[in-house]
């Protein structure tokens, strides 16, 4: 008797929506056997984890200014990996948005400037994300360059370009010679929604982005276009669909996002430029846009479900002390698991009862 | 069965709240960490004290830590989730928590933070940190007398004023005794990266270099040294075991009795928001046993040390001669004073490098 994976004949809608069911259900089973073998009480553990942090409202504005960055990014890449264009590299147009957007803030310090700050560092902040998120598509649409390694290369470069920049030129002249730039002024920070809070603006701006990307996929041609050609490129190809024009789009509008949320991070929960803004939230979302489907609400709902498996693993820390290595193990388990159960989509298990005739014969 | 359950879980949950409040009467103390604890290096040291001080106080507070927490947006969450959890002490142990300590310190003017090697305070917020640079003059003598090439390897992390300074003090003196010395100096731009620190110590002992110096965390310099039989001197923490025959002395961070003294003035109602820049007068930090050198060598470092604890010898006495060839101002009276140390921003004569970003 053996038990195969045999693929379906359509995909299974009913496994589609319930998997991410299955995959949490199965996660919270295996860490209560976990958090038993540890020695701590699973209940605890798992009420640290998931409830404590939505009770109260401080949690939850965190939960919120952990998702920001993670939905915007996963947002754009989403655009890319439907129509089947690889943008691996967020993290780099992430950091390219920040450091244009922090040169304005950078020049204005402490002239008095108006208003006119802050949308000017958010604009410049996207259009630089989106011409970086331009060197590997058009790499790729003009010499068949993979975008994958491209723009994954590209991250590096971002990376010690910023460096550079707050160990040189920029550095916060009355910092004592450290790697950063002087706190941005007032008229350069993201406004707080809350008196006291850290929930920023940023927040607002995330929502209304995976609303016009609903509707840009939902409802518009473009939208349409994006998912045949990812779909069923042949199809596209005799259809009239440009699939080069796209990867040059979505590489585009992913960028800007990518380079949006980093200035937001910047000028938002950080307050000034420095190394290590992010805790690689470029690659971080890759996981959110998948693991909500490459659909714009179940980005949402993913972003907010892993920033809550963050926020908790501190939470379950402090009030359980347990270590940090497992709030890791945590989330490696749910991808597997996501993924583990996503096979069933598309595959289904049997029971395979071999001839034995046949079994001698080979054997 | 599901009724059970819902009333074991409901009577956990009690059980919890029930502990919960029986530690309330404890002083909730916390830790934020960059690194994991592991074995050694900069978060050990810290972990080190943090279990000194729940040795010595124990029935009066209770600790909490958060590791692994970077340098980044998620410091100031971490730091403000403690105070939450009723921490009323914290201590945020790496100079890139230094402004989102001072956030959460203006958010909470009852808590009080304590803020490892920065230069911003508060009312509420102190800083703290230790005069490295008395043990790197220590490591300078020595390297000069176990040099044979003359040439030093160092390994920098960020050219940062707290390095600089070690970079100073170990050239100054070398040169006492060797006026020739010569150092080579390679940025890693990291505090750890094993790969990084080791390809940095090949690259030194291909130069020429027979004393490898570091101002990383890990023990990769230390085994390259080991492999190629050169010296070497350990970072933070212990690491003659990656070295039995190169290391000649390590810098061991000792925060333990500073921590025990805050927490007892916490206890007592007397802390104070302060700047603590504490030596080896005051056990900030201590040097690793003399080992792998000859006698005489051995007794000068120690007679170094000795001098230095009883403030008769300071690493940076004047005249201190820049690159240029011009004395530095000497603000301190006999030596450079403090604010000259913690900003260094230049090499001193001797060095044949440059400075990055100057």
């Amino acid at each position: 008797m053996q038990l195969v994976l045999e693929k379906r004949a359509e995909r299974s809608n009913t496994i589609a929506l319930i998997s991410p069911l299955i995959a949490i259900g199965l996660t919270i089973v295996t860490m209560v056997i976990l958090f038993a073998i540890l020695g701590k009480n699973p209940l605890l553990a798992l009420h640290a984890y998931f409830i404590a942090p939505l009770t109260d409202g401080y949690s939850l504005q965190e939960i919120a200014v952990k998702a920001t960055p993670l939905v915007m990014i996963a947002i754009g890449l989403s655009l890319c990996y439907l129509a089947n264009a690889w943008n691996i590299g967020a993290e780099g147009q992430f950091l390219i948005g920040a450091v244009a957007g922090s040169w304005v803030a950078v020049k204005t310090q402490g002239t008095d400037a108006g208003a006119w700050v802050l949308p000017v560092m958010l604009v410049l902040a996207a259009v630089a994300g989106a011409l970086y998120a331009l060197i590997p598509a058009i790499c790729k649409v003009k010499f068949g360059a993979s975008e994958i390694l491209t723009s994954l290369m590209l991250v590096y470069v971002a990376d010690l370009f910023l460096d550079y920049l707050v160990r040189g030129p920029w550095r916060d002249p009355h910092g004592f010679n450290f790697p950063t730039t002087a706190e941005f002024d007032p008229v350069a920070t993201v406004p707080l929604l809350i008196e006291g809070g850290r929930l920023h603006l940023g927040s607002i701006i995330a929502l209304l982005v995976v609303a016009a990307v609903a509707i840009l996929l939902g409802r518009t041609i473009k939208g349409f276009e994006i998912r045949v050609v990812g779909a069923a490129p042949r199809a596209a190809r005799f259809g009239g669909f440009n699939s080069n024009q796209l990867i040059i789009l979505t590489f585009a509008v992913s960028g800007a996002l990518a380079g949006l949320a980093g200035i937001i991070e910047v000028a938002g929960p950080v307050g000034h430029l420095q190394p290590g803004i992010s805790p690689g939230y470029g690659f971080t979302a890759i996981i959110v846009a998948f693991l909500g489907r490459l659909n714009p609400l179940g980005i949402l709902i993913a972003g907010l479900f892993l920033a809550l498996t963050f926020i908790g693993g501190e939470q379950a820390q402090i009030a359980m002390k347990i270590p940090l290595d497992v709030t890791k193990v945590f989330q490696g388990i749910l991808l597997f698991y996501v993924l583990a159960c996503d096979s069933l989509i598309l595959y289904r298990f049997k029971l395979v009862f071999p001839n034995r005739q046949v079994a001698r014969g080979t054997g | 069965m599901r009724k059970s359950l819902l009333a074991l879980a409901a009577g956990l949950l009690i059980a919890g709240s029930v502990s919960a409040a029986s530690a309330a009467d404890k002083l909730k103390v916390g830790f934020i960490y960059l690194g994991p604890i592991g074995d050694l290096g900069w978060t050990y040291q810290h972990d080190l004290a943090r279990q000194a001080l729940v040795k010595e106080l124990g029935d009066k507070i209770e600790t909490t830590y958060l590791e692994n927490v970077p340098e980044g947006p998620d410091a100031e969450r971490a730091i403000e989730q403690l105070v939450r959890a009723g921490n009323k002490l914290i201590f945020t142990t790496s100079f890139g928590y230094m402004d989102p300590t001072l956030k959460v310190a203006k958010k909470y003017p009852n808590v009080h933070f304590e803020h490892s090697t920065g230069y911003k305070r508060d009312k509420n917020m102190s800083t703290y940190s230790a005069k490295w640079y008395q043990g790197r003059y220590i490591q300078g003598l020595i390297a000069a007398k176990m040099s044979k090439s003359g040439v030093l390897g160092y390994i920098g992390s960020f050219p940062i004023p707290e390095v600089v300074s070690g970079i100073n003090a170990t050239v100054l003196a070398a040169q006492t005794i060797n006026p020739n010395i010569k150092v080579k100096i390679i940025w890693a731009n990291t505090w750890f990266d094993p790969g990084k620190e080791a390809d940095a110590a090949k690259a030194l002992i291909d130069q020429g270099a027979d004393v490898i110096m570091q101002h990383t965390d890990s023990p990769a310099a230390m085994q390259i040294a080991s492999e190629r039989g050169k010296f070497a001197f350990g970072q933070d923490s212990e690491m003659i075991k990656f070295g039995p025959k190169t290391q000649l002395t390590s810098i061991l961070d000792t925060w333990g009795p500073y921590y025990i003294a805050r927490v007892k003035a916490e206890l007592d109602g007397t802390w104070k928001s302060e700047d603590t820049w504490g030596g080896l007068d005051s056990h900030m930090f201590a040097m690793a046993p003399y080992t792998n050198m000859p006698d005489d060598v051995k007794k000068m470092a120690e007679d170094a040390q000795a001098a230095i604890t009883a403030g008769k010898l300071h690493p940076f006495k004047c005249p201190v001669v820049g690159q240029d060839g011009k004395p530095v101002e000497c603000k301190g009276g006999a030596n450079l004073d403090d604010g000259q140390i913690l900003g260094m921003n230049f090499y001193v004569k001797g060095i044949d490098d440059k400075l990055p970003g100057k």
